[in-house]
């Protein structure tokens, strides 16, 4: 037996697989997003037709969706950054050599990562609820007006944006840490004997050596939070006046509430393209930052 | 991801699990479940060879399930359904008709039931459901606080509803007059029913949400906001209204009669005799509601459609629909079942006897619900004053006619074929 040949039979049970589970779907998805399969195509499908780009464009024509993806953009925006910063804050000072009990510290910064989005968003909701809640509570202590965190247009999104910071955070935050420790120590050794503050090691040791780390990091934050969906879905349903409904949501709302799959495909291919775009541009960034 | 998500529904499952033929599959929507639960044990006692196989849905996750089980073939043998999904099962040609039955039976008689109530059952003339309990929106209101501010009765119009909600909103004390969480589509539905004008026309091809009807009953709706008597909040900031209702924080509460249990349960004793429950009011003395609730179906392809009658029957019993009530405080749909136990002698419910004999069902069609909706989406833009009545009305039409595009497309080939 050639080579190839022996390559491809072992490649073959992995692309079968794929294929079959991964490939297939979505060719399907994208037939369905040209077609309008609804309810009364799932009773009878006569009733199905074929509609060509014009899920689509009706899209492109809904306000719902572009303030959909600009509420998207938003969240990934801001989210992303304050995130990023979070994590990588948390793992300097895990990994500080004056940090007391760090595997208690690790533990409880990585709680948040495991529990469960629904029952923490519960407790939230207590936390920033105007009239009895904690936070309103504290602002009032210090003369702050109560702040009307979820129901207000303009809050609902920062508040969703801290949630899902501090729910994810630690996850990044954790591989940081092993970043972190991959850094050789002689390196800080021989920058604190040339007389290099605390700040320009930072600046010039920590972050060069832990930049294919960030970048990684940074990427898998981008593709995660552009799928924003449990957070206004537990907190909010979408609302006040859909002001956290994202591009995700409004698909769930299309296929799985109103059963129109054939535009839910089309939000979702939307989507797709979208990601890919953003995190295209992002790679070619990074790599001509590496060159430089 | 999101791709991958949307096939998960698409393949879903089609396996369908063995029946017994002792086994009965019974679902319930919400918290149904719990009490028809203490039901069974005497309805298994009556059918020795049946076994109910009773399983609960969330009402977040049941319209997804229902559907998925239609498209995968996997339903049970009969389920609970809100009555405004019924159009939707019967559309998917999944429910088994019904009338026969109800011919044959001598426990189900149609007479007894409040017509408004059992004709949300009939899609296009077909019955394919048997009204299990009903759900009408009315006044809660605060005897104690009306009667400060010189009221002795509840409204019976608008314009006495307006006043006294003048009477009871900031300008006057601190609270508001109502709460009407601007993400519920049901307060001003309610509103919307007691007009004269249907909310769609033309056999239900196109929004009729321009007629002066609808106009009267948002405009209505939008200056009690306008006018500071109801906060501009949703439902989930409005968070436990009940205990809100108890300090007075709102003299009036538009809700359903599951909340006559809530206040007696959450409300201390001594508080219990400053509450009570009036008849919706009209734009001219008292109005119309929706007439909401839940029905029994039987899906088409069970099995075991007999067994599953039965069980409908025995759940509309008179004797067993009030112990149902005891239960749970779940209205029954029919009048006699209202002659007698705890109902028959309870104040409170007397408002909800009396508005039953006034409900109308909404359109009949499965875009309903999406249509509703949107219609409380634009409504509440019109209450945070970024729309004015007009140019929401203008609004929610069309929105309503995009939505019913399919509908006409499939009437008028229908029309041709014929």
């Amino acid at each position: 037996m050639n080579s190839p040949r022996a390559a491809w039979l072992f490649l073959a049970p992995a692309l079968l697989v794929l294929g079959l589970f991964f490939l297939l779907p979505v060719i399907a998805a994208l037939v369905l997003s040209l077609t309008d399969y609804d309810l009364y195509a799932l009773a009878d499908i006569r009733n199905l037709r074929f509609v060509a780009l014009s899920n689509y464009w009706e899209l492109l024509h809904r306000r719902l969706f572009w303030s959909a993806l600009g509420n998207t953009f938003y969240f990934v925006a801001v989210g992303v950054p304050l995130s990023l910063t979070a994590s990588l804050g948390a793992a300097l000072l895990l990994n500080s050599p004056l940090a007391r009990m760090k595997p208690f510290f690790r533990t409880a910064l990585f709680a948040p990562v495991v529990t469960t989005v629904v029952a923490v968003a519960v407790i939230w909701r207590y936390l920033f609820n105007t009239k009895y809640g904690l936070i309103n509570y504290a602002l009032d202590s210090v003369g702050i007006h109560p702040v009307d965190w979820l129901g207000d247009p303009h809050w609902a999104m920062p508040t969703i944006i801290l949630f899902a910071v501090w729910k994810n955070f630690g996850y990044n935050m954790i591989i940081f840490l092993a970043g972190l420790q991959a850094i050789p120590g002689d390196l800080y050794e021989a920058a604190r004997i040339d007389g290099a503050s605390v700040p320009r090691q930072f600046w010039h040791i920590t972050l060069p050596m832990l930049k294919p780390t960030l970048t990684m990091v940074g990427m898998l934050t981008v593709a995660g939070y552009f799928q924003l969906f449990a957070e206004p879905y537990v907190m909010t349903e979408g609302g006040p006046l859909q002001s956290t409904v994202s591009v995700l949501y409004l698909m769930y709302e299309e296929g799985f509430k109103w059963w129109n799959l054939g535009s839910a495909s089309a939000v979702a291919f939307l989507l797709f393209v979208i990601m890919f775009a953003v995190t295209a541009t992002l790679l070619r960034f990074s790599r001509r930052g590496g060159e430089a | 991801m999101a791709v991958l998500m949307l096939m998960a529904a698409l393949l879903a499952s089609c396996s369908r699990q063995a029946n017994d033929s002792h086994e009965l599959t019974f679902w319930t929507v919400g918290r149904e479940g719990e009490a028809v639960a203490k039901l069974i044990p005497d309805f298994e006692r009556e059918h020795p060879g049946v076994h109910v196989k009773l399983q609960q849905l969330p009402l977040t996750a049941a319209h997804q399930k229902l559907l998925t089980a239609v498209a995968g073939g996997s339903t049970p043998d009969l389920t609970q359904l809100g009555n405004t999904w019924i159009p939707e099962l019967a559309a998917l040609d999944a429910l088994e008709p019904l009338q026969v039955r109800v011919e044959r039976s001598h426990t189900v008689q149609q007479a007894d039931y409040f017509p408004s109530i059992w004709a949300t059952n009939l899609i296009d003339g077909t019955l394919y459901g048997v009204p299990w309990y009903v759900d009408t929106r009315l006044l809660f209101y605060r005897k104690d606080l009306l009667r400060q501010a010189g009221f002795d009765t509840p409204p019976r119009d608008w314009t006495q509803w307006r006043h006294m909600l003048a009477a009871l909103s900031p300008a006057q004390r601190r609270g508001y007059g109502i709460l009407l969480p601007t993400n519920e589509f049901e307060q001003l539905l309610a509103l919307a029913l007691q007009q004269d004008e249907p909310l769609l026309r033309d056999n239900n091809r196109y929004g009729n949400f321009r007629s002066a009807g609808f106009k009267r009953a948002l405009t209505f709706y939008v200056e009690t906001f306008k006018l500071h008597q109801a906060p501009m909040i949703s439902n989930v900031e409005a968070g436990n209204p009940w205990t809100e209702f108890g300090r007075g924080v709102y003299a009036f509460y538009l809700s359903g009669p599951w909340n006559i249990g809530e206040f007696r349960q959450r409300l201390p004793a001594a508080q219990q005799d400053d509450w009570s429950t009036a008849p919706l009011p009209g734009p001219e003395g008292p109005g119309a509601s929706n007439a909401g609730g839940s029905s029994l179906v039987i899906f088409r392809r069970s099995p075991h459609k007999e067994a599953a009658w039965q069980l409908v029957e025995f759940l509309s019993r008179p004797a067993v629909q009030q112990r149902f009530y005891d239960l749970l405080g779940d209205m029954p749909p029919r009048r006699s079942s209202w002659e007698g136990g705890a109902l028959h002698d309870d104040p409170k419910a007397r408002a909800f006897r009396d508005q039953l004999e006034r409900v109308k069902p909404t359109p009949p069609i499965p875009e309903w619900e999406r249509i509703v909706t949107e219609m409380q989406l634009v409504a509440a833009q019109a209450v945070a004053g970024q729309l004015t009545v007009d140019q929401a009305a203008v609004e929610i039409d069309r929105r309503a006619d995009g939505i019913l595009e399919k509908r006409r497309w499939m009437l008028d080939r229908q029309g041709r074929s014929r």
